[in-house]
């Protein structure tokens, strides 16, 4: 019952931005008074759905391989093995974060040229950075004698991590994914200055031509996503640390 | 049989565990005792190799414990800990399944030794089967860690501080299902406690460890009678020492013929607790029955304190 009316907020929000996407024209009158007389209140120069689902994939694509090496680099410096890797990872993946997006593009674009790759380049590592701190804490975190356990059990040191370590560290990871996610789509726009298809378009659109509707389409269409995307990753992690007993 | 040859175990310049020998029998329990720190849960882990000696061999019937890989050799030999380390994740079924799936037993074996086990430690299979290990209490996690280290009916197992966390009531309760468990399958049993009750009531022998080595191995009437050092006659505690000598025994091993009137007194108790309750209810005697129910004769307090007094 706690729960109730967030969950219908969620699903009108929801329910209401595909409309929007599939049929904008529905909405032209909300938006009207924000335009002078003649110009258009809906963006007309592509599809929104399209841009939006871009948009996804860019985004998903960048913190995919985001995840994978953070992911990846966290296991690493966890083992014995790479524990002396582990400041060299935290600079690398640092500077990642610190890196601002708008200079990764101008840099990458006269490398990799314009379009998607320049802004997969930026989103990707400036995604390293929340799912590597929250992979390494997760596994530098777990209850000594279940680790114990694990090896006291006869696994091998590949069976403890997937069987084990990652899938008690998964909340946590899930977390760090979520908070990437989240940066990733409102940054993705910017991503639109060097040509890649993304919502950020129609923002630009509406700064060039002075046309507020299109800025706010742009704008409430990418927050709306962030909302719910950061809203359905919480809830997996919370269902997860629920089944581990740890809520 | 486990046979350790001069072990030792160092941490930099610590030798935490020193040049110890010791022959653990087969079907036997060995209880290592000693105060903090004094290199228990180092040498029981060399054992099961999840600790590396420095120097010298383990031998585990008759084979060096390293012919194996460390992973191998775990999957043969049970380990319960203290705090049970049961994975949060997995159900109390999957948990106890742990072993017998690294090592690839059919589905329908894993499922009837769950059940089995589940049954054996009268936890009810369909319910606790399904639950995850935060849905039990202390005393419940702590036996299905027990179950799970036995899952694989290994030949050995070995038990740090066990029943460390649980309540008198629980803990003597555990005791007596561990017996139960050793003589079911014949396990050899290696346990560490700092209870001395504990390590009586358990032991077919007891080693005390003080700074990394072993002070005395012995059976627990030759520690009373002979302990080696000073510092084992304190462990077991001057004071003690008839109590602990009747705690070894059952009532069933000082029944003596004839009858008694009064509450009967189960024979798989230790003397000591018949001691108990003849003082408690005043009388002279007291009748012993099986576990069935059928009278054995009676246990009386002279004959108690007879066995209570040094061994000659
Ligand atoms: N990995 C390690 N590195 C360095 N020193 C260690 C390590 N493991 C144990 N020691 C040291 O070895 C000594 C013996 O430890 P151990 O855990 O075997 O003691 P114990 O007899 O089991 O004690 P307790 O009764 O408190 O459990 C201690 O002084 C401990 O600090
Ligand atoms: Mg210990």
């Amino acid at each position: 019952m706690r729960r109730f009316l967030p969950n219908l907020l969620r699903l009108a929000a929801l329910i209401l931005l595909i409309a929007f996407l599939v049929r904008p024209e529905l909405f032209e009158p909300l938006l009207k008074p924000l335009v002078q007389a003649n110009a258009p209140a809906i963006y007309n120069q592509g599809s929104l759905l399209s841009l939006t689902l871009s948009h996804l994939a860019t985004v998903f694509t960048a913190t995919f391989a985001a995840t994978l090496v953070a992911v990846g680099l966290a296991i690493l410096v966890t083992r014995p093995v790479g524990a002396e890797f582990l400041p060299l990872s935290r600079s690398l993946v640092n500077i990642g974060q610190t890196f601002p997006p708008v200079a990764v593009l101008a840099l990458a674009v006269p490398i990799v040229g314009f379009g998607e790759k320049p802004t997969l380049i930026a989103l990707f590592l400036y995604g390293l950075l929340p799912v590597f701190e929250n992979a390494m804490t997760g596994l530098s975190t777990l209850p000594k004698a279940i680790v114990e356990a694990a090896r006291g059990t006869g696994m091998t040191a590949w069976q403890q991590l997937t069987r084990v370590e990652l899938p008690l560290a998964l909340p946590v990871i899930l977390a760090g994914i979520r908070l990437s996610v989240t940066i990733s789509l409102a940054t993705a726009t910017i991503g639109s200055t060097v040509a890649a298809k993304t919502l950020g378009e129609v923002i630009i659109a509406g700064l060039q031509s002075n046309n507020l509707a299109f800025v706010l389409q742009g704008g409430v269409v990418v927050a709306v996503l962030a909302v719910l995307i950061y809203d359905a990753f919480s809830a997996v992690e919370r269902a997860l640390a629920r089944r581990a007993g740890r809520v | 049989m486990i046979e350790i040859e001069n072990i030792t175990k160092r941490y930099g310049d610590n030798t935490v565990v020193d040049t110890v020998s010791m022959t653990v029998e087969p079907h036997t329990i060995t209880v290592i005792v000693g105060t903090s720190g004094s290199g228990k849960t180092t040498l029981m882990r060399m054992i099961n190799r999840l600790v590396e000696p420095s120097e010298g061999m383990i031998r585990i019937d008759g084979a060096d414990n390293r012919s194996i890989p460390g992973y191998e050799l775990r999957r043969h030999i049970g380990y319960a800990i203290q705090g049970h380390g049961l994975f949060p994740h997995r159900t109390v079924g999957e948990n106890i399944a742990t072993v017998p799936t690294l090592l690839g037993w059919d589905k329908k074996r894993i499922a009837a030794k769950v059940e089995e086990l589940l049954t054996l430690f009268q936890l009810d299979p369909s319910a606790f089967g399904p639950r995850y290990p935060h849905e039990l209490s202390g005393g419940q996690q702590q036996r299905v860690g027990v179950a799970r280290a036995l899952a694989a009916e290994p030949n050995i197992l070995l038990m740090d501080e066990p029943f460390g966390a649980l309540d008198p009531v629980i803990r003597a309760k555990a005791q007596d299902d561990l017996l139960a468990i050793q003589k079911h399958f014949g396990t050899t049993i290696v346990l560490v406690t700092h209870d001395m009750e504990e390590a009586f009531h358990l032991a077919d022998k007891i080693a005390v460890m003080d700074k990394g080595r072993i002070v005395q191995c012995a059976a627990p009437e030759e520690m009373l009678v002979n302990p080696a050092t000073d510092f084992v006659e304190t462990l077991i505690g001057t004071e003690e020492r008839p109590f602990r000598l009747l705690s070894i025994g059952t009532a069933g091993d000082a029944a003596e013929a004839g009858e008694a009137q009064g509450e009967p007194i189960a024979a798989s108790l230790s003397q000591r607790e018949a001691l108990s309750s003849l003082l408690w209810s005043g009388r002279e005697a007291l009748p012993v029955v099986g576990s069935d129910g059928a009278p054995l004769g009676r246990v009386t307090l002279a004959g108690l304190a007879r066995r209570a007094a040094r061994p000659q």
